[in-house]
């Protein structure tokens, strides 16, 4: 049985086919979701996508929360299931609670586009285990809203906690406290980042295929949990 | 119709990038003597029916949970009184009523 692993699409969402092409690349089978149907369909994973969910109004994220879909993918991720967000999905995963801290404007208010090389500091994650602690990537990183902020403590905790899952090599892109380009929960099941592994599965439109293995992860730990 | 008003501002400690902006750009248009700027949203509310205790125990959930994001924001919300003035009520500096000090 092929895992099935769904990407929701909310109004404003830009990377879902993208995210789409890479779960089927990377042996899963892809299932679109939408915003207003709180019906999973039986997916065994969740990808919330880059973009502007409804064109990212009152904060980046902070509408999409609150549609139909969130509500059964927070009780969802709750409850163990993989989910995985990638620039704006990461933005909603925070304005969900289900991670910590919150996105604020780049430092230096410039909407950054550019190939990131990215350090991954935990492979004990759903999304990461197919990589390796210290492992250094590049995937392009584009985003207005990708300064990662939360308190001291929080911070720290992370850190005592590996948690933090990527952090920014090559100088920081966005203002992002302590390099951090991506987080997970404290399970490990939900993961948040702000680079774009979707865009990075295949050498011809991609700077590399290190993006690959976020997706091979999950499809790995779903076939044989 | 009774209009209550939520101010949302970044927290102090949080940089406020496009603050640092408008306030570089004062001098260039002949503005002296502001030194720091800071910028919030402000979301003014049309209340159907009266402005009591449980109308803005619901107002301060809607701010708190939805209007502001309290990891980075704080909010006040204010009655509009009939001569204009607004008071506060409720905020993040502001204790919620029965709530324990």
């Amino acid at each position: 049985m092929t895992t099935r692993i769904g990407v929701v699409t909310f109004p404003g969402s830009l990377d879902d086919s993208d995210a789409r092409r890479a779960i089927g690349l990377a042996g899963g089978d892809p299932v679109a979701l939408w915003h207003r149907d709180k019906d999973l369909h039986q997916v065994d994973a969740v990808v919330l996508p880059g973009g502007f969910s409804y064109g990212d109004y009152l904060r980046c994220g902070a509408i999409a929360r609150f549609s139909p879909v969130m509500a059964t993918v927070i009780e969802q991720a709750k409850a163990g299931m993989p989910v995985l967000g990638i620039c704006n999905g990461f933005q909603v995963l925070c304005e969900s609670h289900l991670l910590p801290g919150a996105l604020t404007r780049n430092d230096h208010l410039h909407f950054v586009c550019r190939d990131q090389r990215l350090r991954v500091e935990s492979a004990d994650t759903a999304w990461t285990s197919d990589y390796e602690r210290g492992q250094e990537i590049t995937v392009p990183l584009k985003n207005g809203e990708g300064g990662y902020v939360a308190d001291e403590r929080t911070l720290d905790e992370l850190e005592a906690e590996g948690r933090v899952v990527f952090r920014y090599l090559d100088g920081n892109p966005n203002g992002s406290r302590r390099d951090i380009a991506g987080i997970t929960n404290e399970a490990g099941n939900v993961v948040g980042l702000m680079p774009h592994p979707e865009h990075a599965v295949e050498a011809l439109t991609g700077p590399t295929t290190d993006g690959l293995g976020f997706f091979t992860s999950a499809v790995k730990k779903l076939v044989t949990s | 119709m009774a209009r209550v008003v939520v101010d949302v501002m970044l927290k102090p400690e949080i940089l406020d990038p496009q603050g640092q902006a408008v306030q570089r750009a004062l001098p260039r248009l002949g503005f002296e003597g502001i030194s720091d700027v800071r910028q919030g949203k402000r979301f003014e509310l049309e209340v159907e029916g009266p402005v009591d205790g449980s109308a803005l125990a619901r107002i301060r959930e809607l701010a708190e949970t939805f209007l502001a994001n309290t990891v980075i924001e704080d909010f006040t919300v204010k009655v509009r009184e009939t001569d204009g003035t607004e008071r506060a009520v409720a905020g993040t500096d502001i204790p919620s009523e029965g709530a324990p000090a």
